[in-house]
């Protein structure tokens, strides 16, 4: 393992590279096309053996590309987000209902419209109800010790689906941080080559996802809830295994800071959580109880584990990256029905940050604060004084 | 029943999975107008009308266009293209308002 000064984008290509993919198929879209340039240069150079790199004409053929891939065993990787990444949903429901694990970096980016190419998390949570695993990572040594842990997670027999890797846009893709970068040695000892339990040849020809008529439909959609619900405990297993051999424990489904006795938490997921986390140690210093939940999977949702980080608080502070228009947050949605009869915490969900804009940490402090003085609720905060006009 | 994962299935099993329920309407071919001449055959897009020897007469075959109904999505392309307006679009009765 060595340490370097890498951006976000290098983290991600050099630990896909070291999973040895067979086939990695991308269309160009900010802020993600660094990662799949950096895996064309690796390409281009023969670092990646056995190896076939496509260039697709959208991100619709990238995924039908690695859908056809995956069928025959072989290991894929394809990174995008916001327009690209709705652009390829109808293919990525397909792909999860064939149980094909293709593995994804998602450089979270807000959607259209209005144009914007900056972070938020919209993009992957209009992708919520597909049935592909999504984790939301802090910094880029995370992003790049899970690429390694999303392909042993998705081509766990018991899971069989595909694995979004959510990283921030800009935020995490073009910083530079010190990244202890993985060995070859070190990956391989940890994933073994992807042995598919089934696979398309030209000799043994197969329908992947044939129809199901009403009579037995049903029954495919139970067998992927089942899934997603062994892929907790694969994951927790994962996670475990990683921590032991690299020595860098990212915690579980979720993972937290001073909850033991804490009366208010903040929950929250992604880049900003490193933020949250120096507001909570913050007041923990002036005596206040705070305590942090960072929620690394968002699907399959860590039910179990949040009830029991949040049993004894008085309140949540659910900070949100994105918005179900017409309800409200949809972290705070899926955290209200976990603690549903299990907590009479109040939840207070503010939406910051989308499109790009700016979470001072002033403004983290300032939410964490007033939810001591206002109703439980959405809120958006950060937002300037305006007016609506037609043209 | 079994699910299999990833709802793979081998070949033929399609021919279990009928999908002649999918339409509102099913073609109808009148025998008299039709000339056996294969157009509809050759447009189908669901590979679910043939033409068929159905006869002879003096020492010549007799075919008439004859409709899968297990698989006919009911499309109505057959009826577009017969060139002696043969096939008739039926509404089914099940959609029929009494």
């Amino acid at each position: 393992m060595v340490r370097k000064v890498v951006r976000g984008f290098y983290a991600v290509a050099h630990a896909v590279k070291l999973c040895r993919p067979n086939v990695i198929c991308a269309y160009p879209i900010t802020p993600q096309t660094e990662i799949v340039e950096n895996l064309a240069a690796m390409y281009a150079n023969g670092e990646l053996e056995n190896c076939e790199y496509i260039t697709a004409e959208s991100e619709f053929g990238a995924a039908s590309i690695l859908v056809g891939a995956s069928a025959t065993g072989a290991r894929t990787f394809t990174a995008t987000c916001s327009q690209g990444l709705i652009l390829m949903s109808e293919v990525l429901w397909n792909a999860a209902g064939m149980r094909l694990p293709i593995v994804m970096v998602i450089a979270n980016r807000s959607l259209s419209a209005p144009l914007s190419i900056w972070n938020d998390h919209q993009d992957s949570m209009a992708m919520r109800d597909a049935c592909i695993m999504q984790v939301y990572v802090e910094n880029n040594q995370e992003a790049h010790d899970m690429i390694p842990q999303a392909y042993k997670i998705a081509e766990n027999r018991d899971v069989m689906l595909p694995f979004m890797v959510c990283m921030d846009g800009y935020k995490l893709t073009h910083a530079y941080e010190p990244v202890d970068l993985l060995d070859q040695e070190t990956v391989d000892k940890f994933l073994p080559p992807y042995d598919p339990p089934i696979k398309l040849t030209t000799k043994d020809p197969l329908t992947f996802g044939c129809y199901a008529p009403p009579h037995c439909y049903m029954e495919f959609r139970v067998v992927m809830q089942r899934a997603m619900e062994r892929a907790k405990k694969v994951m927790e297993d994962v996670f475990e295994e990683w921590a032991g051999l690299t020595g860098r424990n990212w915690g579980g489904l979720i993972a937290t800071d001073h909850m033991e006795d804490a009366e208010v938490a903040v929950v929250a997921m992604g880049s900003v959580v490193g933020l949250v986390r120096d507001v909570v140690e913050e007041m923990r210093k002036e005596g206040k109880k705070v305590g942090l939940v960072k929620i690394r999977s968002f699907r399959p949702f860590p039910v179990e584990d949040l009830r029991k980080a949040l049993k004894d608080v008085e309140r949540i502070v659910v900070f949100e990256r994105a918005v179900s228009f017409g309800h409200e947050g949809p972290v705070a949605m899926e955290l209200k029905s976990a603690l549903f009869g299990h907590s009479d915490a109040k939840v207070y969900s503010f939406a910051v940050g989308l499109g790009g804009r700016d979470i001072p940490k002033q403004l983290v402090r300032k939410c964490i604060e007033k939810s001591e003085e206002i109703e439980p609720g959405f809120y958006f905060e950060g937002v300037k004084d305006f007016e609506e006009v037609i043209v | 029943m079994k699910i299999t994962l990833g709802a793979v299935s081998k070949p033929y099993t399609s021919l279990k999975m009928k999908t002649g329920d999918w339409g509102t309407h099913w073609p109808k071919v009148d025998e008299e107008l039709c000339t056996g001449c294969g157009t509809c055959e050759m447009f189908c897009p669901d590979m679910c009308i043939e033409v068929v020897k159905v006869g002879e007469e003096n020492g010549k075959e007799i075919k008439k266009a004859k409709v899968n109904y297990d698989y006919c999505k009911g499309c109505g392309i057959c009826a577009e293209v017969c060139p002696t307006k043969a096939i008739k679009m039926e509404l089914k009765d099940i959609y029929k308002v009494i």
